[in-house]
C-alpha cells in the first residue's frame, strides 16, 4: 500500500498546515474499527435470539427445469422441523423485484437458474434443517438451459416477460460518416461475484402484533422493508428491518430472497428464525456483475481524433432483472468513455439466461464498457503510432463537452489534468538493481517465475461513472440531528457498508456544530427512508440532509443569543463547545447555551432530478460524474502468462477531500477489486451450472497480489451541486482499474487482451504460442 | 438478545501416543482422525461432514519431528508444513521444504500437517509430487502396535489403502544430498492451487533425475522415459550441466509424456484436436520442467 495513506495524507502534494482532528477534513477513525479489527463486533450472523430455530433453503441444482411436483411430507414429518413453506404458503405477492416484478419468492412452475428457492424450513438444529430440506422430495422435468446471452433473443422465453429486459439503441450524430482510421474489437467480460466477507445471515423475529422484525446487514432497508411486506400480505408499517453491522458490501446485500423465506418462517411457526448461509448458498443465491459482450468499431482521423464510434453492448442479466436496466444505461451512456466524439451509435440490451443472476456490484455497466474502449485507444494509439497517453489526450472530455446522451458536462471534467499526473509520475524502479531474492516475480515468492522470462509493461485507462441514482430516481434522504447535554446524534437510515458514512455524519456535525462528541444511530426501517447505499448517494446525499439538520440546530441554539445581543447568527461561531462572536466581545459554552434543553431538526437532501433516457438513448440521466486516471505497470511471466500488477498509480476527480484517511482506503479497495475483475475472478459455469462456489475455486485478490497503489493526486475542484462540492470516490477506481491492467498486459505481451478476467494462456507471448 | 450459541457436544478423543490413537480409531470405527483440520474442518463448517467423534493427533508428540535411518529421514506425519518450510528441513530435503512454503497462506501451512496433505491425496496436494519423485515409502500404523510400509505411489493409485483404524505415522524418504527443486504454477500471485507443479530431483549415487508432475491429473506422474533420457545425458562426474536445447527438449518430452495428444479414434480419421487451454497446461509443465532441471543443473 500507498506510505502516503499511511500517513494520513494521500496526495503527494502534502497540504500546509496540520490537517484537522475534527470536522471535515480530518482522517477520523470510524468509531467501531477497533471491535471490527478485533473480531467482536457482533454480525447477523452472530445473533441469537431465546428458542430460535434454523432455516434452510432448498435451491434447485438444474439452471433450467420444470417442477414436476414438490413434496414436502417426509421433510415435514422429521422430529424437530417446525415448518416447511413452498410457494403455496407465500400469503400476499408470489414474486417481487426492485424495477421489475419478475422473480418468485419461490419457484413454483419452473427454475430458471442455479441456486434458485423452491422451498424453505425452519428446525430447532440448523442440521437438521438441512436434512430435511434434503428430505423434500422435487421431481424436475430438466430443460434445455439458455446460457449463451446471444442466443436469448431468439430462444423460447425463458419467463412470460419475453427475454428482452431492455433495449437502448443510442444514436447521436450522423450514422454515415466514416473516419479514415477504423479500428475494430471483440471483447468480453467476466461474472465477477461481490464476495462479501461475511456470507448472508439474518434472524427473524415475529411480533405479537402479527409483524414481525427482520434483523439483517441489508443495504437498502426500507426497499427490502416493502418488497418483503407485499410478499408477506402485510402493511409495510408491521414490518421492521434492523440494519445489522455490514460485513462489506460492493452491491446489494441480503436481499429479499434471504430476507422474504426468514421472515415467512417466522410468521408461520411464532418464534425467532435465524438463517445464515454457506459460502457456496452466497454464491449461488446473490446478484454477480454482469457478464459482458461488447462489440466496437472506432473511427478516427489521421490524427487519432475520435469521427465516430458504433458499439454493441450485450448484458447477460442471468433470470430476472434485477438492476439490469440502471447497468445497461449507464453501459450505453459512457460506452465512448471520457472523450469527445461528435458521433456514436451505442446499441445495448439486456436480455434474460439461464445463467446466475446479475445485479447491482459497484460501478456496474461502466466498468465493462471502460475494459472495451480503453482497449479501443490501445489498438488506435497502436495503429496510428502514437503514445497510447497521447491518443487519449487528443480526445479527453472536459466540462462543457456534451456526451453521446446528449447530457452536456456540467460538473468538473479534470480528466486532462488526471492523466497528466499519472504519466508524469516516476516509474517504479526495475527489479535488477536490487538482489535477485528480493524480487517479487509473477508467480509469487515461491513460484516458477525465471527473470530471464519477465517482460514489464505500461498502460493507462480513463475511466467515468455517475454518481447517485440515475434517469429520474428519486434520490432522497432525511436526517435528524438531536443535541443534547453537548453531546450530538444523527439519525438517519443510510447504512454503513464500510463505505464510511457514519464516520462522515460525525465529521459533518462536528463541523457544523462544534461539538466533538457525535454519535449516529443504528438503522431501522422506523426511521424516515435514506435510500440505497449504493452508487456513492450517502457521501452526497445522506450527508447533505445530516448537514442540512446540524445547520437547523445551530440555528435554534444561536437564535436567542444572536437575538439577545442584536447580531445575526451568521455572525457567531462554534468551536471546541465554545459559542464566540465575530469580534469576540461574546463568550459563552454551548452547554450554558443550551441550557438544559433538548435541539432536534430534521432536513432532507433531494437533489436536482434526472430524466429517463428517452427512444434513442437521449436525456440528461445523471446529477453527477466522477472520473479517474490510471497507469498500471505489470510484470508478465511471457511463457507461463503469469502476471503480477507492480504498481497502480491512481489520480481522480475527487471535489474535495472529506476525509483523507478514508478517502485514500476506498481508493485502494476499489483498486484492489479491479485487480480481481482484472486477473482472477470469475464465477465460472457450465451449461448455466456454478462449477466451483467456493473461495478456493473463486480466487480473491489477496494482499501479495494488491500492488504497491499511488494515489499520484486528487484533483479538488468543488461540484457545485454536491453538498460540500464532494464527489463519491468508492466506484470510479473500480471501473477504471481492470482496464489499466489491461492496457498494461498488451503493452508487456503485444498480445490484444480482449477478455477479462486475463486468462494466462492469453498473456504467453513466445513464438509457438 | 445475545450473540452466544451453546455448541453440541462431540466425542473427542486425544491420545498421546500413535498406538493410543490407533486403538481409540479401533474401538470407535466411527470416528475420524483429525491433525492439522485444514481440510476436514472445512467439509465439516460446509456441512458435508459431521464426524460422530474425532480423534485428535495434535498432541503426539513422535508424529511433529523426524529422525534418521539408514540414510533415510523418517518424517513424522505430524510435520506442518511451516516446520517443513524452515532452513534447517530444507537442507535436508530442499523440494519438501519448497512445496510446503508454498503449500498456501500463513494460516494453512502453520495447521497443515504432511500425513494430512496425504490422506486427503488431492490432486493438488504440493507435497504429493515430491514425496513421489523422491519415492517416498508411508509407515503404517495398524492395531496391535503393526506396522507395515506402502509406497506413497501405491496410496495415491489406490493399489494399497489404508485398513479401518490404520494411521499414517511416518513417511520415509532418502536423503540424496543433491539438489532438489520444486515448482508450481498458480492463477494469482498469492497463495493459491497449483493448476500445475514440477518436482526435479537428483540422485547422483544412482545418477539418476527423478521428475513428478502434479496437479494435472487424480496423482502425480512420472515421466519415466524422459528422467532415463535426461539422466544419460549428464556428465555426473563433471560439471552436471546442459546446454539450453538439452532443458528445453526435456520440458518438451516430459509435457508431452504427461499430457498425451488425444488418441485418432478406433476408426481412423484425424485425432482431435488439442484445445487451447490444453496447450497452454502442456505449455506450463514443459515450462516448468525446464526451468526445474536447469536450476537443479545449475
Amino acid at each position: 500500500m500507498s506510505n502516503d495513506a499511511a500517513t494520513g495524507t494521500p496526495a503527494l502534494d502534502a497540504p500546509e498546515q496540520e490537517p484537522p482532528a475534527h470536522g471535515l477534513g480530518a482522517s477520523l477513525s470510524p468509531a467501531d474499527a477497533r471491535a471490527k479489527t478485533e473480531g467482536t463486533f457482533p454480525y447477523a450472523a452472530d445473533l441469537w435470539a431465546e428458542g430460535l430455530l434454523w432455516a434452510a433453503i432448498l435451491r434447485s441444482p438444474h439452471p433450467h427445469a420444470r417442477i414436476v411436483s414438490v413434496d414436502t411430507a417426509a421433510a415435514a414429518e422429521m422430529p424437530g422441523v417446525r415448518a416447511v413453506i413452498t410457494h403455496e404458503d407465500v400469503p400476499g405477492d408470489s414474486a417481487y423485484g426492485r424495477t421489475v416484478v419478475d422473480r418468485p419468492v419461490f419457484a413454483s412452475d419452473v427454475v430458471r437458474h442455479h441456486g434458485e428457492a423452491i422451498a424453505a424450513v425452519a428446525a430447532d438444529h440448523p442440521d437438521t434443517a438441512r436434512l430435511a430440506a434434503a428430505a423434500i422430495a422435487v421431481e424436475y422435468e430438466v430443460l434445455e438451459p439458455v446460457t449463451d446471452p446471444e442466443k436469448a433473443f431468439a430462444a423460447e422465453p425463458l419467463h412470460p416477460d419475453g427475454n428482452l429486459i431492455r433495449h437502448i439503441p443510442l444514436s447521436y450524430g450522423d450514422p454515415e460518416i466514416t473516419g479514415e482510421v477504423v479500428v475494430e474489437g471483440l471483447y468480453r467480460i467476466g461474472r465477477q461475484d461481490p464476495a462479501p466477507i461475511g456470507a448472508e445471515a439474518g434472524l427473524a423475529v415475529p411480533r405479537p402484533d402479527g409483524g414481525v422484525e427482520i434483523y439483517t446487514a441489508s443495504t437498502d432497508p426500507h426497499t427490502d422493508r416493502d418488497l418483503a411486506a407485499a410478499c408477506f400480505g402485510l402493511d409495510p408499517e408491521r414490518v421492521k428491518v434492523v440494519v445489522t453491522g455490514v460485513p462489506g458490501a460492493t452491491g446489494d446485500r441480503e436481499d429479499p430472497g434471504f430476507q422474504i423465506p426468514l421472515g415467512l418462517l417466522a410468521l408461520r411457526t411464532g418464534c425467532p428464525v435465524k438463517l445464515a448461509a454457506t459460502r457456496e448458498e452466497s454464491f449461488l443465491g446473490h446478484a454477480h456483475r454482469h457478464p459482458t459482450l461488447l462489440r466496437y468499431r472506432h473511427h478516427a482521423d489521421t490524427e487519432g481524433r475520435l469521427v465516430k464510434v458504433e458499439a454493441q453492448i450485450l448484458l447477460d442479466a442471468g433470470a430476472y432483472a434485477d438492476a439490469s436496466s440502471e447497468s445497461l444505461a449507464a453501459a450505453v451512456a459512457f460506452a465512448c468513455g471520457p472523450y469527445v466524439v461528435p458521433h456514436a451509435f451505442i446499441e445495448g440490451w439486456a436480455v434474460r439466461t439461464n445463467n446466475p443472476p446479475s445485479g447491482h456490484v459497484r460501478g456496474e455497466g461502466a466498468m465493462q464498457v471502460c475494459a472495451a474502449y480503453e482497449g479501443q485507444m490501445d489498438k488506435l494509439a497502436a495503429k496510428l503510432g502514437l503514445e497510447p497517453a497521447e491518443v487519449r489526450l487528443r480526445n479527453i472530455l472536459a466540462t462543457g463537452d456534451i456526451l453521446p446522451t446528449g447530457q452536456t458536462v456540467t460538473c468538473p471534467a479534470p480528466v486532462a489534468e488526471l492523466l497528466g499526473a499519472v504519466r508524469d509520475f516516476p516509474l517504479p524502479a526495475l527489479p535488477k538493481d536490487t538482489p535477485e531474492a528480493a524480487w517479487l516475480l509473477p508467480g509469487g515468492p515461491e513460484g516458477a517465475g525465471e527473470p530471464g522470462a519477465v517482460r514489464r509493461g505500461v498502460g493507462y485507462a480513463l475511466g467515468m461513472v455517475h454518481m447517485l441514482g440515475a434517469e429520474g430516481a428519486d434520490e432522497v434522504s432525511t436526517a435528524t440531528v438531536k443535541v443534547q447535554d453537548g453531546v450530538a446524534t444523527v439519525i438517519c437510515a443510510a447504512v454503513e457498508t464500510g463505505q464510511g458514512f457514519t464516520t462522515l455524519a460525525r465529521q459533518i456535525v462536528q463541523e457544523t456544530l462544534g461539538i466533538e462528541e457525535v454519535h449516529v444511530a443504528s438503522v431501522d426501517t422506523d426511521q424516515p427512508p435514506a435510500g440505497p447505499a449504493a452508487h456513492g448517494r450517502h457521501t452526497w446525499v445522506s450527508g447533505g440532509a445530516v448537514e442540512r439538520a446540524a445547520k437547523m440546530v445551530r440555528t435554534q441554539l444561536l437564535q436567542p443569543l444572536a437575538h439577545k445581543f442584536g447580531m445575526s447568527t451568521e455572525l457567531l461561531q462554534i468551536t471546541d463547545g465554545k459559542i464566540t462572536s465575530y469580534d469576540g466581545v461574546l463568550s459563552t459554552t454551548v452547554t450554558e447555551a443550551m441550557d438544559g434543553k433538548e435541539l432536534w431538526a430534521t432536513a432532507q437532501c433531494r437533489p436536482h432530478p434526472t430524466e429517463p433516457l428517452d427512444a434513442s438513448g437521449q436525456g440528461d440521466a445523471f446529477v453527477g460524474l466522477a472520473f479517474c486516471a490510471i497507469r498500471a505497470v505489470v510484470d508478465v511471466d511471457i511463457e507461463l502468462g503469469s502476471i503480477r500488477v507492480v504498481e497502480m498509480a491512481v489520480a481522480q476527480d475527487v471535489g474535495r477531500i472529506l476525509n483523507p484517511a478514508q478517502l485514500a482506503t476506498r481508493i485502494e479497495a476499489g483498486v484492489t477489486q479491479g485487480i480481481g475483475t482484472a486477473l482472477t475472478e470469475n464465477l465460472r459455469t457450465n451449461k448455466g451450472l456454478v462449477r466451483r462456489p467456493d473461495l478456493t475455486g473463486y480466487a480473491l485478490p489477496t494482499s501479495l497480489d494488491a500492488p504497491d497503489i499511488r494515489i499520484v493526486k486528487l484533483v479538488e475542484e468543488r461540484d457545485v451541486v454536491a453538498p460540500f462540492g464532494a464527489k463519491p470516490a468508492s466506484a470510479a477506481p473500480v471501473v477504471t482499474s481492470p482496464a489499466a491492467v489491461a492496457s498494461a498486459v498488451r503493452a508487456a505481451t503485444g498480445r490484444p487482451i480482449s477478455r477479462l478476467p486475463i486468462r494466462p494462456q492469453a498473456a504467453v507471448a513466445v513464438p509457438n504460442a | 438478545m445475545t450473540t452466544h450459541a451453546p455448541q453440541t457436544a462431540q466425542s473427542v478423543t486425544l491420545p498421546a501416543t500413535l498406538d493410543e490413537a490407533v486403538a481409540a480409531l479401533t474401538e470407535m470405527p466411527a470416528a475420524v482422525p483429525v491433525a492439522g483440520g485444514t481440510d476436514l474442518m472445512a467439509a465439516v463448517n460446509k456441512g458435508q461432514l459431521r464426524p460422530a467423534g474425532l480423534v485428535g493427533l495434535g498432541r503426539i508428540s513422535e508424529l511433529r519431528g523426524w529422525h534418521y535411518q539408514d540414510g533415510h529421514a523418517l518424517l513424522g506425519a505430524g510435520l506442518t508444513h511451516a516446520r517443513m518450510g524452515r532452513p534447517d528441513f530444507a537442507a535436508l530435503i530442499p523440494a519438501l521444504a519448497a512445496s510446503a512454503r508454498a503449500a498456501g497462506p500463513p494460516q494453512i501451512r502453520n495447521a497443515g500437517t504432511l500425513g494430512g496433505n496425504i490422506a486427503t491425496a488431492a490432486p493438488t496436494g504440493d507435497s504429493l509430487p515430491v514425496l513421489a519423485a523422491l519415492e517416498a515409502d508411508l509407515v503404517v500404523a495398524g492395531p496391535g502396535g503393526a506396522r507395515r510400509e506402502i509406497p506413497i505411489s501405491h496410496l495415491l493409485a489406490g493399489r494399497e489403502m489404508l485398513e479401518p483404524a490404520e494411521l499414517i505415522g511416518f513417511v520415509r524418504v532418502p536423503l540424496l544430498h543433491a539438489p532438489q527443486v520444486f515448482l508450481k504454477a498458480t492463477g494469482r500471485t498469492g497463495p493459491g492451487r497449483a493448476t500445475a507443479s514440477v518436482t526435479v530431483v537428483l540422485d547422483p549415487a544412482r545418477r539418476g533425475v527423478r521428475c513428478a508432475v502434479g496437479a494435472i491429473a487424480p496423482m502425480p506422474l512420472r515421466p519415466l522415459e524422459a528422467e532415463r533420457w535426461i539422466g544419460s545425458l549428464i556428465d555426473w562426474d563433471g560439471a552436471r550441466g546442459l546446454a539450453q536445447e538439452a532443458l528445453a527438449a526435456f520440458g518438451e518430452y516430459v509435457a508431452a509424456a504427461c499430457i498425451p495428444d488425444p488418441a485418432p479414434p478406433a476408426d481412423g480419421g484425424e485425432a482431435p484436436p488439442v484445445s487451447p487451454a490444453v496447450q497452454h497446461l502442456r505449455r506450463t509443465v514443459a515450462a516448468l520442467a525446464r526451468r526445474a532441471l536447469g536450476r537443479a543443473l545449475s
